[in-house]
């Protein structure tokens, strides 16, 4: 058996006790271990997805314990280029956040990689309640992550996180439950074949239960009505945290496809809650668009920003049924890229102000701001999704492959809002000043981790053919859940 | 006795949840307390109810099924832990906004 797939689990689960074991007072010790299990993961992510590459389903038994019966790890191109993604906004993320940030709590370093472990397991389980335990795992950090550094600001919005998602999780537990007792198993690939020869009473709960995993992975993926929490929770969370928890809203989006490719694409219950949804996620779009032109703060612009990803990718997922599903993931990997690097931006811009911090007034200049405004505008450009940037190939692909009025209306309205947004929130930040700036300079490891994030905008606008061709495999892979199917279930037979 | 157990999954899911819309962090984390039992006991219910049967197939004619206990421990523990967790943010929003109300906001003389 290949050992390997667990490691994107293991590898911070290892470096998570080893960094709570470390003296606390050492503080290039932990940042050493957290680095350099980012490293590794990054390493391993790649390997892994070399190997998914290949087109071959592979599955981990955990003890041992064939398919059905125990839980099992799987691995195919979504959950290996979602493993990849996060390891690649990680190491910057965590490199800004090694500069000053994680002296300001304790255990920051431990929580960052009990996150990472969260994650990963999320996208590589197979199993319907496992998935519940990593989104546990990951949310239990990131309650702590969101917390990290104190202020009154962070308590308030951290209670409210805290709150809607726990009440997310018994949701959670309810829709598990509904699932076992009417299919008997909790095993994505056996749900799926179990769940379309389900009839009477028992489709009717299946129903219910799976209305209600929509409703708690749209918690997860902040989707309207369901977004309230997201812009004050990122605005106000620590910027190397706020650019990881970029990727937390897809962990959302990914269950949702999953579950969706594996048991809804056909049968019985293809399209259950797919109207719903379509509008749902047209809404939070165009509510995105308000949030954004009304943000008093770049933070809260940033994070409206997130939403309005979220929202065009629900939105392609409910319409295209799978078909618009490879511009979807090659947004995906563009909007969290440069959403992190946003967050990271945001706060170098911040620091730079000094008290006015990034509230959108008029306030002191930036001293040497010239490199600021620069990386601001391209990141711009690049989220806003005008060329040459990946946010234009992005939209461009996903305009084409969803031919809805609607949806080419809302999306070039976004489009256009976050334009205005961002431009005036540039003037605002970098031209209508007052007087010399007394912030702080920028620290050269800052700097590095948001250009390394900005640059793989213009990297992904100039591969756009190959990284659309290989998220378009992707889609063709979810498009054929029989793969998924025999390969966990036929594994063991 | 399936009403029985449907009956206190009701109550304890409607008292958690009226207690959840409450807005004083306190009853709050009461609230998601009941949820979270209602909603064990409802997972626990999944597996079929049995009256006095072991959970070990051959040991009794019609085992019960084992796997939701399971589910429901790990549920448990779980629901424990983010319980502990809210606690202490509550005690932490009281003590860094200085009154309890879920929004952060001065107290209106227990109105609301």
């Amino acid at each position: 058996m290949n050992h390997w797939i667990i490691a994107p689990v293991l590898i911070p689960a290892l470096a998570g006790m080893l960094l709570l074991l470390e003296v606390r007072e050492r503080h290039r010790l932990r940042r050493l271990t957290g680095l350099l299990s980012c490293a590794a993961m990054l390493a391993v992510a790649v390997f892994l997805g070399d190997q998914a590459w290949g087109g071959e389903i592979t599955v981990y038994a955990l003890g041992n314990w064939q398919a059905p019966f125990g839980i099992v790890l799987v691995l195919d191109k979504l959950s290996a280029l979602m493993v990849l993604l996060t390891a690649v906004l990680a190491f910057p993320a965590l490199l800004y956040a090694s500069c000053g940030d994680d002296r300001k709590g304790a255990n920051f370093h431990a929580l960052f990689q009990f996150q990472l472990m969260g994650v990963n397991g999320a996208f590589l389980t197979g199993d319907l309640f496992n998935l519940f335990v990593f989104f546990e795992v990951l949310l239990i950090a990131s309650y702590g992550l969101a917390l990290h550094g104190r202020g009154p600001e962070r308590v308030k919005a951290g209670l409210h996180y805290v709150v809607l998602n726990l009440v997310g999780s018994a949701l959670f537990l309810v829709a598990l439950g509904l699932v076992y007792g009417t299919t008997g198993t909790l095993n994505m690939a056996d749900f799926a074949v179990k769940a379309q020869a389900l009839t009477g009473t028992d489709a009717t709960l299946l129903k219910v239960a799976v209305l209600m995993l929509w409703v708690v992975f749209g918690l997860k993926a902040a989707m309207f009505p369901l977004y309230f929490w997201l812009p004050a929770a990122y605005a106000s969370a620590t910027a190397g945290v706020a650019a990881l928890f970029a990727i937390m809203t897809k962990v959302g989006f990914y269950a949702m496809v999953r579950v969706y490719a594996l048991a809804f694409a056909d049968g019985p219950f293809a399209g259950l809650g797919q109207q719903a949804l379509w509008w749902l996620a047209l809404v939070t779009l165009g509510l995105a668009c308000i949030g954004v032109l009304g943000a008093k703060r770049l933070g809260t612009l940033v994070s409206y920003l997130v939403v309005m990803s979220v929202g065009t990718l629900v939105a392609a997922l409910a319409f295209g049924q799978l078909q618009a599903l490879g511009p979807a993931l090659y947004y995906l990997l563009h909007s969290t890229l440069i959403c992190g690097g946003l967050f990271l931006l945001t706060d170098l811009i911040a620091r730079g102000r000094g008290e006015v911090a990034d509230c959108l007034q008029i306030g002191p200049a930036i001293l040497n701001g010239g490199r600021l405004s620069l990386l601001f505008f391209v990141a711009a450009i690049a989220v806003v999704g005008l060329p040459p940037l990946s946010g234009f190939v992005g939209k461009v692909a996903l305009l084409r492959s969803v031919p809805d009025p609607t949806y080419w209306v809302l999306l070039l309205i976004a489009g256009l809002c976050g334009l205005v947004a961002l431009s005036r929130a540039g003037s605002t930040l970098f031209w209508r000043t007052t007087g010399e700036g007394s912030g702080l300079r920028p620290a050269r490891r800052h700097l590095l981790s948001v250009v390394g994030l900005l640059l793989l905008s213009p990297l992904m606008a100039v591969y756009a053919e190959p990284l659309l061709q290989l998220t378009a495999a992707v889609a063709e892979q979810l498009r054929n859940p029989d793969l998924y199917l025999s390969a966990v279930l036929g594994g063991g037979a | 006795m399936e009403l029985l157990v449907a009956i206190i999954i009701g109550v304890l899911v409607a008292s958690g949840v009226y207690l959840c819309l409450r807005a004083r962090t306190f009853p709050v984390v009461m609230g998601l307390t009941l949820l979270s039992y209602g909603v064990n006991v409802f997972l626990f219910a999944m597996g079929g109810l049995k009256i006095n049967q072991v959970a070990v197939v051959g040991m009794s004619p019609d085992p019960t099924d084992p796997l939701p206990q399971a589910l429901v421990l790990t549920a448990i523990v779980i629901g424990f832990a983010m319980t502990a967790f809210l606690v202490v943010l509550a005690l932490r929003s009281q003590g860094e906004l200085h009154n309890d109300h879920v929004d952060g906001k001065p107290d209106d003389g227990g109105r609301s």
